[in-house]
């Protein structure tokens, strides 16, 4: 599939998975991420692969942390609720190091909320979610062809570091349709995963998945383990984009559909002679904290849209760290903030309202 | 455009059902005609038929939406007031149909009233989507939404297309992919639906067949 097709996020979702190699897809569906897992029903029994609606989201999320168990490249996707839901085996994935990709098409919540586009799940996403101490590499995409490439990628990272990954995008990301091109990808080579539980054959010590550490001595040392982790993720795996920054006074900061409608406001702006720049986090966890401080130097004011009553800004304040404002504008429950509301806000900031 | 009373347009998920199916309805209350289109879609839950409700209300186009259509409840209904598109027989109908044999599922119940008149079923085809890329994809899909529907396909519709990055050529490529299921099935391409700043730019063999679109379900800021 070099050619260009036509797809939805989610159908295009589940093809790049099954191009990283994914063979193992366990779910169940809801509003609006289903066609993700009607795309894996039809394709996977086609190429050898499995496909599981399982009874509930918490059995799907404990299929999953099995066949990452033992080696598998795999996969579960849900929307908010659902990822609710899924969260006791998140963390007990993340506590046993084991990679696998889970994809959340964020609606309006809480509770059942709505079937229409929302980003009310970043606290969820980057700050938790599930308990104890640990993080989920959480990539954003802006565009269906984005939303290929870092499926891609997650699949990658969650085997280089052993940690699950998560993408997260809008209802809208998952139903609407744009063009997109699949770079054909080596699925034969994918790396060993000596602790993976695949039988000793009478050669080796039994593997072990667990995240059960009685002695806290243990419990704590693997923790660190996991930190030690996270700062080469830190380190290595932070992706943004920023737009027309070097001379902003105002910077825009939104991530996924958000920043498209944030990129449309900043053209009109900048047309009407306002200094007005972009930041799209592409990771929200890594946060990319270094493009703010260095931004922070120069910039008069941040503004971060969301489709939030405001959950990313908390990172951007504390990435700005005091430096200047950091301002706040959200539409909530499924409402998609506009083009012309981003222009009025930026104008009232400035001045100029 | 032939004359039948009843029109139906069904097609793979993704197909471009809604947009064609819209125009057509459009074009129906242009030419003076009383003009209803059913939403039977309960398959897609965002980009509906009601998302166009005003131009086409606006056209004198009579919407007939499930109640729950773009309320937010995730409920998969049918029009209540569908039936009476069967009583009124000068009424013209576009039937906007849920994507694949599961969409066409939901003309099931209407069986007797279709069997009792003229409909004409078009099948709409993007060569462009994944899963719709060859002849045998296309008449597989076919055969399952005509087994589904217990109706017949009586003609295709070229909807070649990659959204905005759409070029004629696109729709060159996807008739060749057509004219080889019209080989195999004898059913014909009628309509080459493509957006109205592209009709002039088309192959001349498919220009006589050129049904021009304005896209009424386009996010108007991507």
């Amino acid at each position: 599939m070099s050619d260009k097709v036509l797809m939805k996020g989610n159908e295009a979702i589940a093809e790049a998975a099954i191009q990283a190699g994914c063979r193992y897809f366990f779910g169940y569906p809801i509003t609006p991420q289903t066609e993700v897992a009607a795309y894996m029903a039809k394709k996977m029994p086609k190429i050898g692969g499995v496909f599981l609606q399982a009874e509930s989201e918490v059995s799907a999320i404990n299929m999953v942390y099995g066949a990452a168990g033992a080696g598998a490249r795999v996969m579960t996707s849900s929307s908010s609720p659902g990822i609710s839901l899924k969260q006791e085996g998140i963390s007990y994935i993340a506590g046993a190091n084991l990679p696998c990709v889970i994809i959340n098409i964020v609606r309006g919540g809480p509770g059942l909320g709505g079937i229409q586009p929302a980003q009310s799940d970043y606290f969820q996403a980057t700050k938790g979610g599930g308990h104890g101490d640990y993080h989920l590499v959480v990539f954003a995409p802006a565009s269906i062809q984005e939303m290929v490439d870092l499926t891609s990628n997650a699949f990658d990272v969650a085997d280089k570091y052993r940690t699950p990954v998560m993408i997260i995008g809008d209802g809208m990301l998952g139903q609407m349709m744009e063009p997109v091109t699949f770079q054909s990808k080596e699925t034969a080579s994918l790396p060993e995963k000596p602790w993976a539980t695949t039988g000793t054959k009478g050669k080796r010590e039994h593997n072990i998945i667990n995240s059960l550490y009685l002695n806290p001595e243990d419990l704590e040392k693997n923790i660190l383990e996991r930190q030690e982790r996270y700062n080469t993720i830190k380190a290595n795996e932070v992706r943004y984009e920023a737009v027309g920054v070097e001379d902003a006074d105002y910077v825009l900061v939104a991530y996924g559909m958000t920043a498209r409608i944030a990129k449309n406001a900043m053209a009109t702006l900048r047309k009407q002679g306002i200094k007005v720049g972009l930041i799209r986090p592409i990771t929200l966890w890594p946060f990319p904290t270094e493009i703010f401080e260095k931004t922070a130097k120069t910039a008069k004011a941040f503004l971060s849209v969301e489709m939030s009553m405001g959950q990313m800004v908390e990172d951007v304040r504390l990435a700005v760290n005091g430096a200047c404002p950091v301002h706040f504008y959200g539409r909530t429950g499924g409402m998609v903030p506009t083009p012309d509301e981003i222009i009025n806000e930026v104008k009232k900031i400035g001045g100029v309202l | 455009m032939s004359d039948a009373r009843i029109y139906i347009f069904t097609g793979h998920f993704g197909s471009g059902k809604t947009e064609v199916a819209v125009n057509f309805a459009m074009n129906l209350a242009k030419q003076g005609k009383k003009t209803a289109i059913v939403d039977l879609d309960i398959v897609n839950p965002y980009f509906r038929t009601k998302d166009a409700e005003k131009p086409l209300t606006q056209q004198g186009v009579r919407v007939i939406a499930p109640e729950y259509a773009n309320t937010n409840v995730d409920m998969p209904t049918l029009p209540s007031d569908i039936l009476s598109v069967f009583a009124d027989k000068d009424l013209s109908v576009v039937f906007d149909v849920g994507g694949d044999d599961d969409g066409a599922t939901a003309l099931g119940p209407y069986f007797s009233y279709f069997s009792k008149e003229d409909y004409k079923m078009y099948l709409v085809i993007n060569t462009n989507r994944p899963l719709t890329q060859t002849s045998g994809d296309i008449i597989d899909y076919m055969h399952d939404i005509e087994a589904a529907s217990r109706l017949k396909i009586h003609a295709l519709v070229n909807n070649t297309n990659l959204s905005y990055s759409t070029e004629a050529v696109n729709l060159t490529q996807g008739q060749a992919v057509l004219d080889e299921v019209s080989r195999q099935t004898g059913i014909q391409t009628e309509l080459v639906s493509v957006q109205k700043s592209l009709i002039d730019k088309l192959d001349p063999a498919l220009k006589d067949k050129a049904f021009g679109l304005d896209l009424y379900l386009q996010i108007p800021w991507l």
